[in-house]
């Protein structure tokens, strides 16, 4: 347990913002300049701004949490760190488990905090900053799970890190479709149901992570 | 040092669609340096990884008692950070019982230095330094003397022999001479199909 302690404070000194010399706050760094480049996009009209914004934060989430993926699993197994750790009879899906931890942490927490300024660049009312702050809550952890899960099962393949992003795109639509419909009018069902999901795949991510490890390492 | 043993019987490893070896047996108990040789491309590496339970056998069984370390051509440390932090890490991972052999293997120094920086033979002799400070009872090394400079050989088969003193077991998978008398060897050629 207190080697997972261990694992757990080396992965959030790469991944937290400040960590891996400064590329640990990229993530958010994308995030805002998404939020601050969308009204040059579609002009500064308030009332398209406020009636897309929520939207626009989620796509910019959703860009955000593939930043980090090819620096997530793959440099670990390239380094023998897995295989160091299994010989201890550390399992893969508990240091996936942690790495998921670290990896949700990271991002998930710095970005609810960026949606504050970036939801006053696109002039969100308080009720939707307050709907679309509960489903980011409920949603990364279900976006870093995707994330630990794809980072996991392209380790080791040529051109991981583009195929990695292409493969989360999919996978988050349900995240993105009840997270992103909470603020067109679902309400607390809609953010129930992101949680939902998300949950899911938490639970999921740990077994088929580790799988996808061992499979790599033959 | 704690009881160990292992024993292989019966292994084949198939990489691809070759078979490399075949029918290979196995044991070791306390105090035993077994010196795995063979020409490169026979399975030296795959039969450590299989010993290690890192890689699946296409037949046959491994059975050990006793924790097992393993240095292979990966130091397993963060480029980015001072070798001291680097081993560090894995010092709290292990729980710290082993001992500190950065000062014995000469990397006293070089606790500063990002490991990125440090070349082959240091990164090896890094490696060995985690070996240490986990305390393993079986040791598997695979090519432990590649890039190391004539002093440090000497220094590598004196470690290996003050292990088997101890009760520990050293399996070395070398395509290169060990020299340390009462060593067994095992010449992965005769395994060939």
């Amino acid at each position: 347990m207190s080697a997972l302690w261990t694992v757990l404070r080396r992965d959030l000194e790469r991944f937290a913002p400040g960590g891996m010399r400064g590329g640990g706050a990229l993530p958010v760094l994308f995030f805002l300049a998404v939020a601050m480049l969308f009204p040059f996009a579609v002009g500064p009209d308030p009332t398209l701004l406020a009636r897309t914004g929520g939207g626009v934060i989620w796509i910019a989430a959703l860009l955000a949490a593939i930043l980090p993926l090819d620096r997530l699993i793959e440099p670990d197994i390239e380094m023998g760190f897995f295989d160091q750790w299994a010989l201890r009879g550390i399992a893969e899906e508990s240091v996936i488990a942690v790495r998921m931890l670290a990896h949700w942490l990271s991002f998930g927490p710095p970005l609810m905090l960026a949606a504050l300024p970036s939801a006053a660049l696109l002039g969100l009312d308080g009720d939707t900053l307050r709907t679309l702050e509960w489903g980011l809550l409920a949603g990364t952890p279900g976006l870093a799970a995707i994330g630990v899960t794809v980072a996991a099962l392209t380790s080791g393949l040529k051109g991981g890190a583009a195929l990695a992003g292409l493969l989360v795109l999919p996978l988050a639509v349900p995240l993105l479709i009840f997270g992103a419909g909470a603020l067109a009018g679902g309400g607390t069902s809609a953010l129930v149901l992101t949680a939902a999901v998300s949950l899911v795949l938490v639970a999921l991510t740990p077994f088929a992570g580790g799988a996808a490890v061992r499979a790599a390492r033959g | 040092m704690q009881a160990c043993s292992i024993e292989a019987r019966d292994l084949a490893c198939r990489r691809g669609d070759r078979v490399l070896f075949r029918g290979l047996t196995l044991a070791a108990s306390a105090g035993d340096v077994v010196h795995v040789t063979g020409l490169n491309g026979t399975g030296k590496s795959s039969l450590l990884r299989i010993l290690a339970g890192l890689l699946p056998p296409f037949s046959g069984t491994v059975a050990r008692t006793g924790p097992l370390g393993l240095v292979d051509e990966r130091p397993a440390l963060d480029p980015a950070l001072p070798l001291g932090k680097a081993l560090a890490f894995w010092r709290q991972v292990d729980g710290g019982r082993g001992t500190d052999a950065t000062t014995l293997l000469g990397l006293a120094d070089l606790l500063d230095v990002p490991v990125r920086y440090l070349s082959t033979g240091q990164k090896k002799r890094a490696a060995l330094a985690r070996l240490i400070a986990q305390d393993a009872a079986i040791w598997l090394l695979d090519e432990p003397l590649n890039g190391l400079d004539a002093r440090a050989v000497p220094m590598i088969v004196s470690l290996v022999d003050a292990h088997r003193a101890a009760g520990g077991i050293a399996l070395i998978a070398s395509h290169q001479s060990f020299d340390l008398p009462g060593k067994r060897m095992v010449d992965l050629a005769e395994f060939r199909p």
